[in-house]
């Protein structure tokens, strides 16, 4: 009969209605501020940087090498290398960010980043609560504010981290085990006489390159003029293919 | 208990009283101390029933609802029940955006040709005894005439705003409503024969006795009055272009009608004037069919009749809510087969059983009850069957996708 139907869905939706109210469990809802879901293992949001030990400037596993800068789809971050080196966690000196920033208003999460570095040194963080009313300052990420130790990472990622930490600890062993063979091999090599080209040899390349630079770099301001003067002037050392083609003009 | 039952009507003379007034100026207090409250409460009302409804919804599917708005400034949440000020503030302060090539005056217009005659209607409901703004004689007359005007605002507001969603909106609308005023009229006539007036207070004061000292002479306890509020509230359901007859502004399939092209302050008002024809037809409905302000039972009218209507207006209000969570949208041809193939004749069938039970109502031998109800209810009963099976045709059984298989 007609209106049969109408009578059932009635009846299913009341049986809903007052069962959200005898049955919390019904409601699925999670109500945010005052209960929050536990983070999944594998949840990721924006990155941040690793350091192990105590000290976030020592500890800091990135050596600057820039590949997630150059990979990061949105562009987000943002590197200025060191001009000094410090010791990574193999004891090899390294260049380190001197600064390191990350726009989380522009990163979109996608791991990029992490998939790319080499050292182990960026990953995925979990915190979210990041707004903020200062929409310049805050939402830009600092090294200081990005640094995070070794026991965080493994807090929010720990199968994750104990793999790292596995691949970090065989590297340091090879490296140790090659610094020995090294060491041996200098022994063994001590008899033979020792020679200062080590020490010696820093000035002779710096001199070499100084001197095609400064034939080719002479003449691009005068033919250039204003536009072009400055990029010369700030690679007067190190470049060499691009001389040639500034000469050009 | 005299007291509390007119405590408003009470109060209203005795401010007009007040020798605070000049006497130029008495008629125009005592109007405004009709409107005033009205205006006031149903407002309120308004809000109220957005958020309840909004909690009910949310409920029916599992969740919890709008519970976090509360005293601004404070930790008090009452609920979510400050949610419906939020909005209000929201809906004020946004922009109130006119399209470039809308008919200016009459997209102005239309909110306002909506709003204002559903306001008018409420002037006729009584509220409770002695609580009517005015006692019109020809009030039922009245309160059509005016529940008409909704349907030139809605083509208004469609036709005005230049845009396709907007008319195809409007277009359904006027098919929806007018389609829809007849069932509604037609199951309203039913009371009209038996009444004997088009008063609204008159329709009261007839259900106002009890049968055997308890069973109270409402229209909704008689097989043809039983009929006709079935009919009066899926009808009242259209008119209102409430879920499942919300085809007018199915968001789905054209974005929101009508009510496209509206933003800010004029959305506020269509969205009121759509909850105030909303309150005004159940409070119609409360009085036609559930007798007014009157008690179901002869002793509890120790509680005053004003919250009786209430009482009952909140039920019917709730019904519709609970209908809403439940039924999908119909489409635009079953929503017109269900008007004239299915309420228009059953709405006049139930004519003829209202003049039966009318003229059958000086039979004074024994049973004459008994064989009144069975062949009213029989005659409405095998016409709603029957007519029902006739809806069960190809065009209403399940879709049958001929190229798409």
């Amino acid at each position: 009969m007609l209106g049969t139907g109408l009578i059932k869905g009635m009846a299913e939706t009341a049986r809903n209605f007052i069962g959200s109210y005898h049955d919390e469990a019904r409601l699925v809802t999670v109500q945010y501020p005052e209960e929050t879901v536990p983070p999944k293992e594998n949840g990721r949001n924006f990155p941040f940087l690793v350091f192990d030990g105590n000290d976030p400037q020592a500890g800091l596993r990135c050596v600057a090498c820039q590949i997630c800068e150059k990979e990061c789809p949105p562009q987000c971050i943002y590197i200025i290398k060191s001009k000094d080196k410090k010791p990574d966690h193999v004891g090899k000196p390294q260049i380190y960010p001197a600064t390191f920033d990350i726009d989380v208003s522009v990163c979109m999460s996608c791991q990029i980043c992490v998939e790319v570095c080499p050292f182990e040194a960026i990953k995925m963080d979990q915190v979210f609560e990041l707004s903020t009313t200062d929409r310049f300052d805050k939402l830009l990420l600092r090294k200081s504010d990005l640094a995070k130790p070794n026991t965080y990472y493994h807090q929010l990622h720990p199968t994750e981290a104990m793999e790292v930490d596995g691949r970090l600890a065989e590297d340091k062993k090879k490296a140790e085990a090659k610094a020995k063979a090294d060491a041996e091999a200098k022994a063994k090599a001590a008899a033979a006489p020792p020679k200062a080209a080590a020490t010696a040899s820093a000035p002779v390349p710096a001199k070499a390159p100084a001197q095609p630079g400064s034939v080719t770099v002479q003449p691009a301001p005068a033919s250039a003029g204003a536009p072009t003067s400055s990029p010369p002037a700030l690679n007067t050392t190190p470049v060499q293919p691009e001389a040639p083609k500034e000469a050009k003009p | 208990m005299e007291g509390v039952d007119q405590i408003f009507v009470i109060a209203k003379h005795w401010i007009t009283a007040w020798s605070f007034w000049p006497n130029a100026l008495r008629p125009f207090v005592s109007i405004l101390l009709s409107i005033v409250p009205i205006i006031g409460l149903f407002a309120l009302a308004f809000g109220i029933t957005t958020v309840v409804e909004r909690k009910a919804l949310g409920r029916v599917q599992n969740r919890y609802g709008p519970n976090r708005v509360g005293i601004p400034l404070t930790k008090i949440r009452l609920a979510g029940f400050g949610q419906f000020m939020a909005d209000g503030i929201k809906m004020l302060i946004k922009e109130d955006i006119v399209p470039f090539s809308a008919d200016k005056v009459v997209h102005y217009l239309a909110p306002l040709a909506l709003a204002i005659p559903v306001w008018l209607t409420f002037a006729v409901i009584p509220f409770g005894r002695n609580m009517s703004a005015i006692d019109l004689d020809a009030g039922l007359l009245f309160f059509f005439a005016l529940g008409a005007g909704s349907e030139l605002a809605v083509f208004m507001a469609g036709w005005s705003s230049r845009n396709k969603y907007a008319l195809v909106g409007a277009m359904r609308g006027i098919a929806q409503m007018i389609s829809y005023e007849i069932p509604l009229v037609l199951s309203t006539v039913a009371v009209v024969m038996i009444v004997g007036s088009l008063s609204l207070n008159e329709i009261v004061r007839a259900q106002s006795s009890y049968s055997l000292g308890f069973i109270p002479h409402w229209h909704v306890f008689t097989p043809w009055g039983f009929a006709a509020f079935v009919f009066f509230m899926i009808a009242a359901c259209a008119e209102t272009n409430r879920a499942p007859f919300d085809l007018p502004e199915a968001e789905s399939e054209i974005i929101a009608g009508y009510l496209t092209e509206y933003s800010g302050f004029k959305y506020a008002l269509f969205f009121l004037g759509e909850y105030m024809g909303l309150f005004a037809i159940t409070g119609f409905a409360v009085t036609l069919f559930l007798g007014g302000w009157t008690a179901p039972l002869p002793f509890l009218n120790v509680v005053p009749s004003w919250l009786w209507f209430f009482l009952k207006f909140a039920t019917l209000i709730a019904l519709f809510i609970w209908v809403r969570a439940t039924v999908p949208r119909l489409r635009m041809d079953q929503l017109m087969k269900l008007a004239w193939k299915f309420l228009v004749p059953l709405t006049l069938i139930n004519l003829l059983v209202a003049a039966v039970w009318h003229y059958s109502g000086g039979w004074a031998f024994t049973g004459a009850l008994a064989i009144r109800w069975v062949f009213c209810g029989a005659v409405i009963g095998s016409a709603y069957v029957a007519l029902g099976r006739g809806l069960h045709t190809k065009h209403f059984a399940p879709r049958a996708y001929r190229y798409a298989d």
